[in-house]
């Protein structure tokens, strides 16, 4: 394994933020600021996470594991619920489509023996799920308050017309899982032609064969796909009655 | 013959956006009758249909339908028996089929395309308007199919929103006559909110509205 990077070699590397700056100075794009909060706090939140990551693949220990798996899916949850503006309930519903998710699509793995319980592989596994997971409820929770809005009248009609709020959603709720499964659907089309996934660049990187990395790749992008479907469908159906009263009305 | 009371509001209110929109509505309607409301703008005529139509609730005051408060049904049940047509309606779908045949997938049965032609063509619309794209269809046609949606299965009461303010006299003499039509075989109770005059001296009973109170009760 030749993996070598010293804390003097990223200095260098920052004169690659540097670029992004002098355009954004240039440009007058003010975001030179935003730049600087960002790449600091990404620099902070990894060294951190390196040094527990670093702890918890020497403790080796399943309950710790367990637990980083829980704060992984909480987090994930708690910030799929602040991307549903105002949706009621939506803290519930994300940590029940995430923690689904994992649940799934990790056990399948671990029975399958395609990853071990143990902290190095099912730390990133996890964070891999939570992560697309979570992305795919926001947009679902995205798409469900534009198609309700939008289609606010039509669902009225049918209302009026004696359907039940899912009979009357059910054109809004399918438009709304595929929107949320379509970015990991059309990543997965596009692997390997115009993009090297990160998992797979990360093992070449650290020396292993490329048809041993792409055999990783294809199990992470079978787990990617199941956890978007599976979490937009759980958020979808949890999250669309948060839109009727307990009387069958829309709310306002 | 028993004369059954099919609707009846006790002092019923509506305040909303700090504003009492409806107060203290009394009104008895028996089944078969046909009623206009009437009123000028921003009234609450329309509010009044609404919460009949449980599209919205009451904030005051009883509903009773059949005898039964209306918070005693199952909503979407109630609104397949009391039924409200959209003053401009939106068709959804693609064609017209997907609109007249969203009332049977709600029952979980199958299309009754037989019935849905002869309803067409009473409305003066050919058969094959049931495959035609909903976006080539004229004001007049869209609210004969929205009509049409409203009463393939026969509601025990029929909510009628300024379903004609926008037409012009040919499409409004079609509506009217085809529903008055249906009306006449059946024992379907209609209340109809009209600007028009003309349409409004359809009904057997006509109620004023005037700033959310019930003003008079005029019986033709």
């Amino acid at each position: 394994m030749d993996l070598q990077i010293a804390p003097f070699t990223l200095i260098l590397s920052f004169s690659l933020v540097l670029i992004g700056m002098f355009i954004s100075y240039r440009e007058n794009l003010g975001t030179w600021k935003e730049i600087i909060y960002s790449i600091t706090r990404a620099v902070i939140q990894l060294a951190i996470i390196g040094y527990l990551l670093t702890y918890l693949f020497e403790a080796n220990n399943a309950i710790i594991t367990s637990s980083m798996v829980l704060v992984i899916a909480f987090n994930a949850s708690w910030n799929a619920h602040k991307r549903s503006n105002n949706i009621s309930n939506s803290l519930k519903i994300s940590m029940i489509s995430i923690f689904t998710s994992v649940l799934l699509s990790l056990g399948i793995l671990l029975i399958s023996g395609s990853v071990k319980f143990i902290p190095s592989q099912v730390v990133p596994i996890t964070g891999m799920i939570c992560g697309n997971a979570m992305t795919t409820i926001g947009l679902c929770y995205r798409n469900l308050n534009n198609l309700f809005r939008d289609q606010r009248q039509q669902i009225l009609e049918k209302l009026s017309l004696g359907a039940s709020p899912k009979q009357a959603a059910t054109s809004i709720l399918r438009e709304a899982i595929k929107l949320g499964m379509q970015p990991a659907l059309d990543s997965a089309k596009t692997l390997g032609i115009v993009t090297l996934p990160g998992m797979m660049s990360g093992l070449m990187f650290a020396g292993t064969m490329p048809l041993t990395a792409i055999m990783y790749q294809i199990m992470v992008t079978f787990m990617l796909v199941a956890t978007t479907s599976i979490s937009s469908y759980i958020a979808s159906f949890l999250a669309y009655k948060e839109f009727f009263n307990k009387n069958q009305q829309l709310t306002a | 013959m028993i004369i059954i009371e099919i609707l009846k509001i006790e002092n019923l209110g509506f305040f909303a956006q700090n504003k009492q929109i409806l107060d203290s509505i009394n009104l008895k309607i028996q089944e078969g009758e046909f009623v206009s409301i009437v009123g000028p703008s921003g009234s609450g005529k329309s509010t009044l249909l609404k919460i009949i139509a449980n599209i919205i609730s009451k904030t005051s005051g009883n509903l009773y339908f059949n005898g039964k408060p209306i918070e005693e049904y199952n909503s979407s049940d109630y609104r397949k028996e009391v039924s409200y047509c959209f003053q401009a309606p939106v068709l959804f779908g693609k064609t017209v089929k997907d609109n007249l045949s969203f009332p049977y997938e709600i029952r979980n049965m199958e299309f009754h395309k037989e019935k849905s032609i002869k309803y067409l063509e009473e409305v003066n619309l050919p058969a094959d308007y049931l495959d035609k794209k909903i976006n080539t269809l004229s004001g007049g046609e869209k609210q004969r199919i929205a009509v049409i949606r409203n009463v393939l299965f026969q509601p025990k009461v029929l909510l009628l929103d300024e379903i004609t303010s926008a037409l012009d006299a040919e499409n409004r003499d079609i509506i009217w006559n085809w529903l008055c039509n249906i009306k006449a075989n059946s024992n379907m109770t209609i209340l109809m909110v009209s600007h028009n005059e003309d349409d409004s001296k359809l009904g057997d009973k006509i109620i004023s509205i005037q700033d959310g109170k019930l003003e008079l009760q005029e019986v033709e």
